[in-house]
C-alpha cells in the first residue's frame, strides 16, 4: 500500500525517491520466532512500509518490537515466515539488506576509547566510504549532531544527550534507504527527547528517508509517524495512520465527575438516566461516582448529557469532553493502557524477551 | 577480498589506537613473565646440575618458555573486549554492517598478534638483561616470535569463540585458569621433557604450547634444527586457523541467541 500515508508526498524537483516506487521498503510476512524457554516473541507478525514514509511499532516492552527489529536488521533470524528490507530478503541477501538500512539500537552503541570523529570515520569506513568522500560526510554529520566542538574527545566524556547523537550519526553515515530506530529516546530526559523528536522528522522530510521507529510512548508514535501499528505479544493488532486509528474509535470520550457525599453512585440509575438520550451514548462505564462514556459529537452530546443527569437528581461536578488519544485505541485493542506495560510493572501479560 | 582485508586493518586499528590512549596497560601484563624470570628462574638456578639438563643457564632456559606464557596469558583475555563490545552495543552495530564475521576476528586476531610481537621483545629483552644469551641468531628470534604469534592466535580465537558463545565475563576467565598454566606444565616450559614422567612426554609431543616452546628453544642453542622448527611453525599455523575458523563460526551461535 504504496499510497497510504498522504500528507507527506515529496515535492517535485526535492531529491527524494519517487513515491511511485511501487516496491514497499519493508514488507514482512507471517514472521514466528521462539526464545529458549517457550518464550513466543513473534506469533505471525505482518505489516508493510511505504518508502518515504516513518513507520510506528507501537507497544510495551515484551511486545517483540525488539525483535521484529533484530530479523529486519539480519541481527537474529526468524523461525519461519519472510522479510524483505529495501528490496532485500534478509534471509537470503544479508549483505544487500545491510549495505541500505541504517540501525540504531536502544542503547546508544559507540566505542567510549575512540573519539567522536573515529567512532564515525569506522563505521563510514566498514561501509566502504573512503577519502574525501568520508571526511566531508563525517563533518557534515558532526556539524548537523551538534557534535563538531566534541568531535576530537573521547566519547566517554560526552554525556548521555551527546552519546545518543552520535549514535543517529553513526547510524546515517552511509546514507541508508531505510533507518531503523529502536525505542530512540527511551532514557533520554525530556529536552533531549524533543531535540531528537525534531531530528527524527527533519529526518523523514529532507531525506525521503524510511524510518521505522518502535516506541512504547504514544505521544512519539502519534508525533512522529504517519503510520502506527499497535503491537501485542507478537502480533499487530491493530494499524493504520494515528488519525484513522482514532477515528475508528468513533467519537469522543466523556468523563462526568458527580457531587455528593456517597462514595458511589448507583450504575443503574445513570443507566436509566442517560438510556434513550440523543445522540446515544456508548460504553458507558461507572466506577464509584466517576461515569465515563463514548459519543459520536462529543460537543452536541454533553450538554444533553449534563440536563438528563441533572433531570435524575444527579449533581455534576466536573466534566471533561476529550477527542480520542492512541491511549484509548491501544486500551481497545489490547483490554489494557499502555502506561500499565512500563518496564517497571510486571503486569500478568507481560512477557520479557531476552535481550 | 580486499574488502575483507582493508576491514581487517580498520578494526585492528580502533584496537591499537585504544591500547596507544592506555599504553600503561602493557605493564600490566608483564608483571607475570618479570616474576616468573626474576624470581623462579633464581629459585630453579640450581636445576642445570642435574643429570639430563642440557648445557645451558636456567634463565637461557626459562626464557623461550616465559615468552610462550607471557603470549597464552595476554591473548587468552581477549575474549574480554569481545565482551565490553557486545555489552555496549558496539558489537551489534558492527554485525549489521556489511563487514564479513572473518573481518571482525581477523582484526582482533591481527591487534593481539602485534602485542605478542611486542611483549615477546620486552620478555626477551628482560631475559637478556638477566644473563640468557641466544646464539641462535636473529633468524631463530624471529622464529620464535612467528610461533608464538601463531600460538597466541590460537589462544585469542578460542577466547573470542567463548566469549560470543557464552558472554560472560567469567568464561573468558576460565579459559585462562583452566588452559594456560596446565597446558605449560605439559610442556617442556619450565624444565626439560627427558625430566618429566613418560606420559607427560606423550602428551606434550602433540601439546601445540610445547611445539612454540620447541621453535623457541632453537634460539638458545648454536645450531638451531631448521626443520625442525618449519613443521612445529606449520602445526601451529594450521591450529592457529582452525580456532579462527571456529571463533568466526561462533558469531552464528550468538545470531541464534538474540
Amino acid at each position: 500500500m504504496p499510497a497510504s500515508t498522504s500528507s507527506s508526498g515529496p515535492a517535485p524537483g526535492t531529491t527524494q525517491r519517487p513515491s511511485s516506487d511501487p516496491r514497499p521498503a519493508i514488507d514482512v510476512h507471517d514472521l514466528d520466532k521462539t526464545y529458549p524457554g517457550d518464550i513466543h516473541a513473534l506469533r505471525g507478525l505482518t505489516f508493510t512500509v511505504a518508502p518515504g514514509t516513518v513507520f510506528a511499532l507501537l507497544g510495551p516492552n515484551g511486545a517483540g518490537k525488539s525483535t521484529t527489529v533484530k530479523v529486519l536488521t539480519t541481527l537474529s533470524r526468524a523461525d519461519s515466515g519472510t522479510a524483505t528490507v529495501a528490496g532485500c530478503d534478509v534471509v537470503r541477501d544479508p549483505i544487500g539488506v545491510r549495505r541500505r538500512i541504517g540501525v540504531v539500537g536502544q542503547r546508544a552503541a559507540v566505542d567510549l576509547e575512540a573519539t567522536g570523529t573515529e567512532n564515525l570515520r569506522l563505521q563510514g569506513e566498514l561501509y566502504g566510504l573512503r577519502r574525501n568522500a568520508l571526511r566531508q560526510r563525517v563533518t557534515e554529520l558532526l556539524d548537523r549532531f551538534g557534535l563538531t566542538d566534541a568531535a576530537g574527545r573521547v566519547t566517554r566524556t560526552y554525556s548521555g544527550g551527546m552519546q545518543r547523537r552520535l549514535d543517529v550519526a553513526m547510524g546515517l553515515v552511509h546514507r541508508p534507504e531505510v533507518l531503523f530506530l529502536d525505542e530512540p529516546t527511551t532514557g533520554l530526559d525530556p529536552e533531549s527527547r524533543a531535540g531528537m523528536w525534531d531530528e527524527i522528522g527533519r529526518l523523514a522530510g529532507d531525506e525521503g528517508l524510511t524510518v521505522l521507529l518502535t516506541t512504547h510512548y504514544l505521544e512519539e508514535a502519534d508525533r512522529l509517524a504517519g503510520h502506527v501499528a499497535i503491537v501485542d505479544q507478537g502480533r499487530i493488532v491493530a494499524e493504520g495512520t494515528p488519525d484513522a486509528l482514532k477515528a475508528d474509535l468513533r467519537g469522543d470520550a466523556i468523563h462526568v465527575e458527580l457531587a455528593g457525599s456517597t462514595a458511589s453512585v448507583a450504575v443503574d440509575d445513570v443507566t436509566a438516566a442517560l438510556a434513550g438520550i440523543e445522540p446515544a451514548v456508548r460504553e458507558l462505564v461507572v466506577s464509584g461516582r466517576s461515569i465515563r462514556a463514548r459519543v459520536d459529537s462529543g460537543a452536541a452530546a454533553l450538554p444533553s448529557v449534563l440536563a438528563a443527569l441533572e433531570r435524575s437528581g444527579l449533581t455534576v461536578a466536573t466534566a471533561t469532553l476529550a477527542r480520542p488519544s492512541l491511549d484509548d485505541v491501544y486500551l481497545r485493542h489490547t483490554g489494557r493502557a499502555l502506561h500499565d506495560s512500563s518496564p517497571d510493572a510486571s503486569g500478568p501479560s507481560r512477557e520479557e524477551v531476552a535481550a | 577480498m580486499t574488502a575483507v582485508l582493508t576491514n581487517s586493518g580498520q578494526l585492528a586499528t580502533r584496537r591499537v589506537r585504544a591500547f596507544l590512549r592506555q599504553p600503561w596497560f602493557i605493564a600490566v601484563t608483564l608483571v607475570q613473565p618479570m616474576i616468573w624470570l626474576l624470581l623462579f628462574g633464581q629459585l630453579f638456578k640450581g636445576i642445570t646440575t642435574m643429570p639430563g639438563f642440557p648445557d645451558v643457564t636456567y634463565i637461557a632456559f626459562l626464557t623461550p618458555g616465559v615468552v610462550v606464557m607471557t603470549a597464552m596469558f595476554s591473548n587468552g583475555w581477549s575474549g574480554m573486549s569481545v565482551i565490553t563490545d557486545l555489552d555496549r552495543g558496539v558489537m551489534d552495530r558492527f554485525l549489521v554492517t556489511p563487514v564479513r564475521r572473518g573481518s571482525l576476528i581477523a582484526g582482533d586476531l591481527a591487534y593481539q598478534g602485534l602485542t605478542t610481537v611486542l611483549q615477546t621483545i620486552i620478555v626477551l629483552a628482560i631475559g637478556w638483561i638477566a644473563g640468557a644469551r641466544f646464539p641462535g641468531g636473529p633468524a631463530s628470534l624471529l622464529a620464535l616470535t612467528v610461533a608464538v604469534v601463531l600460538l597466541g592466535t590460537a589462544f585469542a580465537a578460542l577466547s573470542n569463540a567463548i566469549a560470543l558463545t557464552v558472554r560472560q565475563e567469567e568464561s573468558v576467565i576460565g579459559v585462562n585458569q583452566f588452559m594456560v598454566l596446565p597446558l605449560a606444565f605439559l610442556s617442556s616450559t619450565l624444565l626439560p621433557l627427558s625430566l618429566a614422567p613418560t606420559w607427560i612426554q606423550h602428551i606434550a609431543r602433540w601439546n601445540p604450547v610445547n611445539w612454540a616452546v620447541e621453535v623457541g628453544r632453537q634460539s638458545i642453542v648454536a645450531s638451531p634444527d631448521w626443520s625442525g622448527i618449519g613443521l612445529r611453525l606449520l602445526g601451529l599455523a594450521a591450529v592457529a586457523l582452525l580456532t579462527a575458523w571456529w571463533s568466526t563460526r561462533a558469531f552464528r551461535s550468538y545470531q541464534r541467541s538474540v
